[in-house]
Order: C-alpha cells, then sequence, then structure tokens
C-alpha cells in the first residue's frame, strides 16, 4: 500500500513536470544556500581556529608598564621593568608552564646578496615551547646559548624565502647589524597571526645575544615583554592571580598604587575572535534559511493547487474506499518528495559551489556532515509542515461536494 | 429469508439552506434483496439523487436508518463508511470518473489499494475483471485513449473488483449514445444474473427497462414501487 503510494506521489510529479521543477527550485535553492553558507561560515571558523592554535594555548603576555620622565608618560612597555629573575620567579609559581621573556625588534639581515627586514626576537628556550613552534630542520638554541650569547639563530619561512630563496639555510652564516650569526633552526610555517601580521617573517636569537650584540640596550637583563603560559586553561585564573600577587611584590608595589604591568590573556581575545566568527556562520545560515521557508511556502502553494485541481479525483478515490488518512498520506508524500528531492539536487549544488568556491578562491571551506543532515532534515520538516495543511484538506473534502466538482 | 442488501426505514434527509431546513427527502421506506435489479426514476429534485447519495454511504441521514447487508450505516464514523464502500458497494458514475493519469489496469485495480492488497494480486485481478468486460487488451492505455463506451466498461470492471454484493449506477448510460447504452445495459443485466444486486438511478424509461423492479421519486418521497412490465419489443 505504502509503495502503491509512493508511485501514485511520482506520477503525481511527473504529471505537470514544468511545476514540479518549479516548486522543485524554491528547495532547491534554499538547501543550496543552506549548505554553502554554512560551509563558508565553518569554513571560517576553521580559520580562525587554526590561527588561534598557531599562537599557543593558555598564554599570557605579560607587558611592562607605563613610565614618567619629566611629566611624559609613555603607554604601556614603556620601559623595561620586566627582569629576567622576574620570569624566574614567576615560572615558579603554580599553573606556570612556561615563562620566555622577550626582547624584539625590527632589523636589517644580509646574507649574500640578499638583504630582508625582519622581526628579530630575542628570547630563551622556553619561548618556542610557549608558542607551540617546531623546526622543520635543525636544531633549537639551548639555555647554554643564552648564557653564553652565542650568535645562532632560528629562521622563519618568510624570512628564509626572502633571503636564502632556494639555498638551505641550515648551517649558513647571515648578518643581523654586521653581527655574523649561524642558522641553526629552520622554523615551522604558522601563518598569519589574527591581526593579520606573518609570524613567519622572523628570526630567533637568544635573549642575551639580542640584548648585547644587537639591539644594545643599557638595561641587559629587563625586557618590556614577557610570554607566559599556564598549564590549562582552568588554571589560568589562579595563575593570573599569583603572578600579579608575585609582581606587585617583588616591585614593591604599595596597597594604593596601581600595577606597574599588565596582563593580557590572548586565550581571551581568541575566543573572542572565535565567537565573531561563530556568530557571522550562524547569521549566513540563518540568512539561508529564510530560502528555505520561501521554498517550503511555493510547495504549500502548489499543494493547495493540486488539491484544488484534484477535487473531483479526490471524491472518485473516496467514493471507491480511500480513508481521511489515505488521502492525506497521499498529499504528504507528494509534497515530501518534491522537498526531499529538490533537497538532494540542493544538496548536490550547495557542495558544488563550496568546492568551486574552494577552487577558485583561497577561502577555507568546510562541508560538515551535521550540516548538511540538518539541512535534509529541515527540508523533510519543511515537506511535512507546509504540506500537512493542503493534505489536510484534502482529506477534509466532503466526497459528494468532491465528486460533483468539475 | 436472509437479510435484505438494502433496507431503509424512515429514512429523511433535510439541508440547511438561507430559506431554512430544506427537507430532501422525507422519511423513506424501501427493501432491497439480493439479486434485485431496480431502477430508481424522478424528474430532478425529487429526491433521488440524496437517496442515492445516502445508498452509497457517502452521506449520513438526518434521521431514520439504513441498513446495508445488516449493518446499520447511521452509527459508523467516516473511515468506517469508507471502509464500507469499498467492501460492499461498487460505484459506477455518468462521468466514468477514470482517473485520466493512470492506466485502465491501475484504474481498475484502486480499491484494492484502499484494501490492502499486495501489488501482484492487485494485477491479477484487475486483468480479470477488464476480461470480463471485454477490455483485457487495453490493460495499459490510458482512458483518454478508449471510447466513452469502454471507459463505462472500465468503470464496471472497477466497481466489480471487490467482489461487492451491490452495485449502485448514478445514469450510467446518460453519457453515451443509445446503442452503447444498450451494450451497457446488458452488461449489467448480465452482472445481475450472475447474482449481483444492482441500484441504478436513471430518467429514461428505455434504460428502466432493463431493470425488474422501478421505484419512483417525487418531492423527497417514493410515490410508486411496480415491478418493470414486459417490454413489448423483446
Amino acid at each position: 500500500m505504502r509503495k502503491a503510494m509512493l508511485g501514485e506521489a511520482w506520477r503525481a510529479m511527473g504529471a505537470n513536470r514544468l511545476r514540479t521543477v518549479l516548486t522543485m527550485l524554491g528547495m532547491v535553492i534554499g538547501v543550496g544556500s543552506v549548505v554553502l553558507m554554512l560551509a563558508i561560515g565553518q569554513g571560517a571558523q576553521y580559520a580562525v581556529a587554526q590561527t588561534i592554535s598557531t599562537m599557543g594555548s593558555n598564554l599570557y603576555i605579560l607587558i611592562s608598564g607605563s613610565t614618567s620622565a619629566s611629566g611624559l608618560r609613555s603607554g604601556g612597555g614603556g620601559g623595561p621593568t620586566l627582569t629576567v629573575a622576574d620570569g624566574e620567579a614567576i615560572s615558579e609559581l603554580d599553573g606556570v608552564a612556561n615563562v620566555a621573556p622577550v626582547h624584539q625588534g625590527t632589523q636589517q639581515l644580509v646574507y649574500g646578496a640578499n638583504n630582508w627586514n625582519t622581526t628579530v626576537v630575542g628570547t630563551t628556550p622556553n619561548y618556542l615551547e610557549a608558542r607551540a613552534w617546531t623546526l622543520v630542520s635543525g636544531y633549537p638554541f639551548g639555555d647554554s646559548d643564552v648564557r653564553s650569547a652565542t650568535r645562532v639563530a632560528l629562521i622563519g619561512q618568510t624570512a628564509v624565502d626572502n633571503l636564502f630563496g632556494s639555498d638551505d639555510p641550515l648551517g649558513k652564516t647571515l648578518r643581523i647589524r654586521q653581527s655574523p650569526f649561524v642558522v641553526v633552526g629552520v622554523l615551522g610555517r604558522k601563518g598569519q597571526n589574527l591581526d593579520g601580521r606573518d609570524q613567519d617573517d622572523t628570526v630567533i636569537i637568544p635573549l642575551t645575544t639580542a640584548q648585547r650584540k644587537v639591539f644594545g640596550t643599557p638595561f641587559v637583563g629587563s625586557v618590556r615583554l614577557m610570554m607566559v603560559q599556564a598549564t590549562s586553561a582552568e588554571a589560568m585564573p589562579l595563575v593570573e592571580k599569583s603572578l600579579t600577587a608575585l609582581l606587585r611584590q617583588r616591585h614593591r608595589i604599595r596597597e594604593d598604587q596601581e600595577n606597574d604591568f599588565y596582563l593580557r590573556n590572548l586565550a581571551a581575545a581568541a575566543d573572542s575572535a572565535a565567537e565573531t566568527t561563530r556568530v557571522m556562520s550562524m547569521l549566513l545560515g540563518a540568512i539561508a534559511s529564510v530560502s528555505l521557508l520561501v521554498g517550503g511556502i511555493g510547495i504549500m502553494n502548489i499543494m493547495l493547487v493540486s488539491v484544488t485541481e484534484r477535487t473531483r479525483e479526490i471524491g472518485i478515490r473516496m467514493a471507491i474506499g480511500a480513508r481521511q488518512r489515505d488521502i492525506l498520506t497521499q498529499f504528504l508524500l507528494e509534497a515530501l518528495m518534491i522537498s526531499v528531492a529538490g533537497c538532494l539536487i540542493g544538496l548536490l549544488i550547495g557542495i558544488g559551489g563550496a568546492l568551486l568556491t574552494n577552487a577558485l578562491t583561497d577561502m577555507v571551506i568546510v562541508i560538515s556532515g551535521t550540516a548538511v543532515l540538518v539541512a535534509f532534515g529541515v527540508a523533510a520538516a519543511v515537506g511535512v509542515f507546509f504540506g500537512y495543511y493542503p493534505a489536510h484538506r484534502a482529506a477534509g473534502l466532503d466526497p459528494i461536494e468532491a465528486l460533483r466538482h468539475q | 429469508m436472509s437479510e435484505a442488501v438494502i433496507r431503509v426505514v424512515g429514512l429523511g434527509k433535510s439541508y440547511t439552506t438561507a430559506a431554512g431546513l430544506f427537507p430532501a427527502l422525507k422519511a423513506v421506506d424501501l427493501r432491497v434483496d439480493a439479486g434485485e435489479f431496480v431502477a430508481i426514476m424522478g424528474p430532478s429534485g425529487s429526491g433521488k439523487s440524496t437517496f442515492m447519495n445516502l445508498l452509497g454511504c457517502l452521506d449520513t441521514p438526518t434521521h431514520g436508518d439504513y441498513f446495508l447487508v445488516g449493518r446499520n450505516v447511521a452509527q459508523l464514523d467516516k473511515d468506517q463508511l469508507a471502509v464500507l464502500r469499498n467492501r460492499t458497494i461498487g460505484f459506477v458514475f455518468q462521468g466514468f470518473n477514470l482517473l485520466p493519469r493512470m492506466t485502465l489496469e491501475d484504474n481498475v485495480a484502486l480499491p484494492l489499494v484502499y484494501a490492502g492488497v499486495d501489488r501482484d494480486s492487485r494485477r491479477a485481478r484487475a486483468r480479470q475483471e477488464l476480461g470480463r468486460v471485454g477490455l483485457a487488451d487495453y490493460a495499459s492505455s490510458l482512458p483518454s485513449r478508449i471510447s466513452g463506451g469502454q471507459q463505462q466498461r472500465v468503470a464496471i470492471a472497477r466497481a466489480l473488483i471487490n467482489s461487492p454484493p451491490l452495485i449502485l449506477a448514478d445514469e450510467p448510460t446518460g453519457n453515451l449514445d443509445s446503442q452503447t447504452s444498450e451494450e451497457i445495459m446488458t452488461l449489467f443485466a448480465g452482472l445481475n444474473r450472475q447474482g449481483i444486486t444492482i441500484v441504478l438511478v436513471t430518467h429514461e424509461n428505455d434504460i428502466a427497462a432493463h431493470a425488474q423492479r422501478q421505484v419512483r421519486f417525487r418531492d423527497g418521497r417514493i410515490v410508486s414501487d411496480q415491478p418493470t412490465p414486459a417490454r413489448e419489443s423483446a
């Protein structure tokens, strides 16, 4: 019986092909745009999540506070009031995984006939761990390199491309401010950070070497910046509290004075970026859903026309023994068939569109099974929801009236 | 004595119109026994259509009782009526009322779909019934491909497929020429000889002459009920 009804629904769809196709088109466009928009939205979320993961997890940036000289106040990081000793004290705190003092600035690099301006980061071996940065070749420098201020460098991919071209940089000597540095390791590619800066355009050298031989600071052992990594996200609030207390004590700050440092939670920044893209992808999905709704209304419209056109047929069916639920099932199946068929075509077009977008632009596209499943479920629900009223109307017809209908 | 196929007691139907309650049918009593061939006659507005709708379980009476093969129809709900129509009554209409998009075989088999019969049996029985009305060769044609007389034969095959004890025919020859009408009536007479009870509405005396009994309606009442006089021409 169910099979016979499916066959009839199929025949009814075929009876007026142009109309069926046009009705389906509403669903095709609706489902297609939902799938495409979700793919783009989820792609954006994925891209942001990727970028966030390149920063390193559970990170704080500790910045020295503003200083004032003759009434002129500098901004944050104005003076190097954080010391390496501060960093060592912080690393003793519960819940702290890594602390890396950083002295960075831009410098001109020279290799052979090439030169390139890049960010030089002077730091300790912990930096790589805090930023979850791996080497593609060579070895990182160690604590002994920091102690003895050796001239070794880890080089980022962008700097490699611009200085060395196709040469292997490992073991080569480049110059930073006339000082020769041996490249001991090549950093893996990280891409852009959340601000859009190229994280690979960098050279990492030991902190002591940077301060003494590159930047020539008078405050050796003091920095404006430190990376502090917590052992876990749960440990972060505790670290924030104990770190603040520790630094206030070490810097001898009185109760009524403000901190002479800023602690910036990178995880919070990452969360807000992720939240922004999440909202954006939801918005895209919501806009696309409107077309799904319009498609559903199209189905209802056509089904109502169909019921009116086939009133006599309904009367005949009732006379020869169709119960109300038989008529209801018949028209519901037709609506469902149109919407599911439209949905399938829409899925293909949506996925095709997503793949095309991926091929033609550098946008990241993520087609998730969940999104496809949800689109399909919604389409079926739309079919039942918008098909129900016309089907109910058909089933409620009076057989005598229906038979008399011309 | 066996149970009557149709037993109607004080059956009436009133419609609410703008002018008030209009009694289309007033307290009709009628009994039709198994194997009878009854013609129902009367001018339009006489109540015969209302009566046929009630007999066909398409409508419910406002008063009185209707026993169809012993069951009191007045107490049944819509779905029970649908099942009753499906199993007990074969309908033949003036306008044939075949479904235009279905093959003749599928048209004939349609009542079996609602009776829950499986596909293979449906097909076999539909072919058998088409053969019975002489149209076995047209099983996979569409109704638009055949003549009016042939369409009415298909409709009769459809009416017969669930082996109902009763056939209700509403002006079955109204859209046919006289020769084809004669053929259809011969078919009905043959079915009646096989034991099927037939109740037929017509306003033509020639057609009514094929029945054994003629019931005349006027103003919502039965005004005469008598056996068909012997045909002069026969």
